[in-house]
């Protein structure tokens, strides 16, 4: 720690929490690569939008990198086969969720032969469009890897239309026991970089700051030598501190702008990408391949080997731990994730996605959590919450049903990043207590549209009814005038004829 | 709405703990406390050491039957956190030591029962639950609360030995004269009510001394202030405390004492003076640091600790009572959901009256 944090901390202005990170030994072992499993389950939702649609067929065969799940609508990325093999099934398969319930996936079982399709590699890249990079990325199925999922594309199309300035490389990976970013930059730090500077091109924006945390030293090293070329990507060792991996955290830190509350890190200025998504950029806009496998961690007290590994993606968490020589001792918790944000998963027959970015077997210590007790009012969640919020507030009045005085705290404003839950004395399941509210909010919203759109809806009926019945009755008058008009014409007529008979 | 989420097993992330717990945070203030108490013992001998067991042992006595009177789930953790012993623990302290054994009794009844227990037990009470029995005995017993005794250390022949501290306990006869003495706030005040101005009076031979080690008359934990000092910075080094509520009470009590002396050293005593004596140390570090009853932000515990030490310098130099630290606490205790209410931490992307930033003009947009 710095002096200006000691200082920072101090004065209490050190938001956020150190959480012991858990990194070592697995950071320190190079990236291995993982067999292909014999069976793997492409999940349809890999990423944050629409579901992708199979355009494949069971039994059909398929090549590695073939497309057989197609984009569908604007926010969303297509799916390409992780190996080749035979589709085996489309059906539903355990999600990764807490909840355990399926999912819609393709299955492949492999031919062992892992073939390629063709694929495009386009010698100079950099004389690309803006658009067409942008559309390489779509193609390739690229998105967020940081966790959030969110096609890259779509990012690298809004960066430019909204006229930003600086892109920001997020390679700060404050989540303890994940190591992927950190690997990645030390060995593919090259590939990274260019990967950078083709997403400059496709966003428009004048210069990217790559923040990694101040304890990667060797990631600093590796990606501060792979850019020492480009004046345009400069590389800034960030605090190391949980969430620095938090956009709006990582944007205050490089540029010192803030994201107002109701607004995207776009109308300042910035845009966020993962390192991690621009390594997939480089290799889907140089080499033409689609997003197959990423690298991702396991660790955990009873993971046999540690480290970080290239994992196809589908590939069932079972067949990755089975791999690495199982476990060394009873799975207390099943993360995927990091420990910080990371979703529990229900059993091991769930396939790794695009946004799995660790695998953790913790053991009965780790996940331990201690028995929840009243609240003191210590005021620790305060301290620590990176946004400014009153956890222990918002608790409260959660407990007490009063949803709208929650919300009135701000409770949208977080960020569910656990920092309050983690500093609990009382443990405290608050961000649980947060999703909660959360939901019951948006329910009630939901609710209140949908009765407005009933009331609208029976007044529109009500509005039509009086409508008719109004015509009815105009019908009615008109045709009594019209029969009264005849019947005095004939009247007249008859008079008439009566006349002229006399 | 379903509580079901709320009451179920959490699932939530995060999946770590930073390894805090009540009972740990409460440990490591006792362990804070713990040098000057055992320097208290030395000091005034053993009525001082049944006054503490005493007081503790009410103080859990009474937990237990709240708790089981009101039929709570949880009953050997709440009994057990340590906030209770804790509040026993500082009342203790701030009695006079050779206090009979039905104040420690009624103290802890009052501390437990009607200070927190009344209120919804742990992490609901409104006012700090030594603080509230201290001054309810004050009031109400003002002579055995007043009772100060000449510092006989342990090793000192005049010191009652296990027996004659039991006595002395037990049968609450009033001090011999030759044992009695005034705190060094008390006879300041006494003095001045004859009319009689500092500069005479502390230069009086039975002026009692400003001792920096404590060995002087006054309440049981409070005499020796550096100790106490120390296991305030232990606690500030621990992060179990931070600096903006001792910080702001020792200032708002130096600040109008340093005025005051300057102008007019024969009325108002001086800063170390202030500093020094009754629960000054005690109140800054342990007493107004009380997570419960005072503002969970960094702005409003200096607000909060301003006030506490302003009011007891008020007190000190106005009231009617020579110490006001207790009073001082209670009074800012009842401010605390004011200022928390005020005084807010601003949200990230907001402004402070919680309005989302506006969006910056961009160049060449």
């Amino acid at each position: 720690m710095g002096f200006m944090n000691l200082f920072k901390h101090f004065l209490g202005k050190d938001w956020g929490v150190h959480p012991a990170d858990h990194k070592r030994p697995a950071s320190d072992v190079p990236t291995r690569k993982l067999p292909i499993p014999p069976r793997l389950h492409l999940m349809l939702s890999q990423h944050v939008g629409a579901p992708s649609r199979p355009i494949v067929l069971v039994g059909e065969k398929v090549r590695k990198g073939q497309l057989i799940a197609a984009a569908q609508g604007n926010i969303s990325a297509p799916l390409h086969a992780s190996t080749s093999g035979t589709i085996s099934a489309i059906g539903e398969i355990t999600a990764p969720h807490a909840s355990g319930l399926p999912g819609m996936a393709i299955s492949i079982d492999s031919d062992g032969e892992d073939a390629w399709i063709e694929t495009e590699v386009i010698t100079d890249p950099f004389s690309l469009s803006p658009e067409d990079i942008a559309k390489r990325v779509a193609a390739a199925g690229v998105v967020g890897l940081g966790g959030a999922t969110f096609p890259s594309s779509v990012k690298l199309n809004l960066g430019r239309r909204s006229k930003i300035d600086t892109l920001i490389m997020n390679g700060s990976e404050c989540e303890p026991y994940l190591s992927c970013d950190d690997r990645l930059m030390r060995d593919r730090a090259a590939d990274i970089v260019t990967g950078i500077r083709l997403m400059l091109i496709s966003t428009g924006a004048g210069e990217a700051k790559v923040g990694i945390e101040d304890n990667k030293p060797e990631a600093i090293a590796a990606m501060r030598e792979a850019a020492a070329r480009f004046d345009n990507v400069t590389i800034f060792p960030v605090p190391a501190r949980y969430p620095m991996g938090s956009d709006r955290q990582l944007i205050v830190e490089l540029t010192g702008r803030e994201v107002p509350s109701d607004a995207r890190a776009a109308d300042v200025g910035v845009i966020v990408h993962n390192v991690g998504t621009a390594y997939a950029v480089q290799q889907a806009v140089c080499l033409g391949r689609p997003l197959l496998s990423r690298v991702m961690t396991l660790n955990g007290g009873v993971a046999a080997t540690p480290g970080n590994y290239e994992v196809p993606l589908g590939t069932l968490i079972s067949d990755l731990v089975a791999f690495t020589g199982g476990t060394t001792g009873e799975v207390a918790k099943l993360v995927m994730g990091g420990p910080m944000m990371g979703t529990i998963l229900p059993h091991m027959r769930v396939p790794v996605i695009k946004g799995t970015s660790g695998i953790l077997l913790l053991d009965a210590n780790e996940a331990a959590g201690g028995e929840v007790e009243d609240c003191i009012r210590c005021g620790s969640c305060v301290k620590a919450c990176p946004m400014g919020l009153l956890p222990l507030e918002m608790s409260a009045r959660i407990r007490n049903d009063e949803m709208d005085a929650a919300a009135d705290l701000g409770l949208a404003d977080c960020i569910a990043c656990g920092c309050c839950a983690y500093v609990c004395p009382s443990h405290i399941p608050l961000v649980q207590y947060f999703y909660h509210a959360k939901g019951d909010l948006y329910a009630r919203e939901r609710n209140k549209l949908r009765t407005e759109a009933t009331k609208k809806m029976a007044l529109q009926r009500q509005e039509r009814l009086d409508r008719e019945q109004r015509e009815k009755v105009e019908a009615a008058a008109k045709r009594k005038a019209e029969r009264a008009a005849a019947a005095a014409a004939a009247a007249a007529a008859e008079a008439a004829k009566q006349g002229e008979s006399a | 709405m379903s509580t079901s989420s709320l009451t179920a097993p959490p699932i939530a992330s995060p999946h770590a703990h930073g390894g805090n717990s009540v009972t740990l945070t409460m440990f490591r203030v006792q362990l804070a406390l713990l040098p000057a108490t055992l320097f208290g013992f030395w000091l005034f001998g053993w009525p001082s050491v049944f006054l503490f067991l005493l007081t503790v042992l009410s103080c859990l006595g009474f937990e237990a039957l709240s708790l089981k009177l009101m039929g709570r789930q949880r009953f050997k953790g709440t009994l057990f956190d340590g906030s209770a012993m804790l509040t026993g623990w500082l009342l203790a302290m701030t009695l006079p030591p050779w206090a009979p054994w039905w104040v420690a009794v009624l103290g802890g009844f009052i501390a437990i029962v009607i200070g927190k227990q009344v209120f919804g037990g742990v992490g609901q009470n409104v006012f700090n639950p030594a603080m509230v029995a201290r001054v309810a005995l004050l009031i109400s017993f003002p002579v055995p609360l007043t009772q100060w005794v000449f510092p006989l250390p342990l090793t000192s022949l005049a010191a009652p030995d296990f027996i004659d501290g039991l006595r002395i306990f037990l049968t609450s006869l009033p001090l011999p004269d030759a044992m009695a003495s005034a705190s060094l706030l008390g006879f300041s005040k006494t003095e001045m009510s004859r009319g009689i101005d500092l500069l005479h009076s502390l230069a009086g031979a039975q002026a009692p001394a400003l001792s920096w080690l404590g060995t002087r008359a006054g309440s049981f934990g409070e005499s020796a202030s550096l100790l106490i000092l120390g296991g305030g910075l232990y606690l500030l080094a621990r992060g179990v405390i931070t600096w903006h509520t001792p910080l702001a009470v020792l200032a708002g009590l130096a600040i109008p004492a340093a005025i005051g002396h300057a102008v007019d050293p024969g009325h108002y005593l001086s800063v170390s003076a202030h500093l020094l004596s009754g629960a000054a140390m005690l109140g800054a570090f342990f007493i107004a640091t009380d997570y419960v009853t005072s503002p969970n932000t960094g702005a409003g515990q200096i607000v909060f600790g301003l006030g506490v030490g302003l009011l007891t310098w008020v007190i000190r130099t106005w009231g009617a009572y020579p110490e006001g630290m207790a009073f001082a606490v209670l009074l800012m205790n009842a401010m605390t959901p004011v200022i928390d209410r005020f005084v807010k931490p601003r949200i990230l992307g907001r402004d402070r009256k919680g309005k989302p930033l506006s969006i910056p003009e961009k160049k060449g947009a």
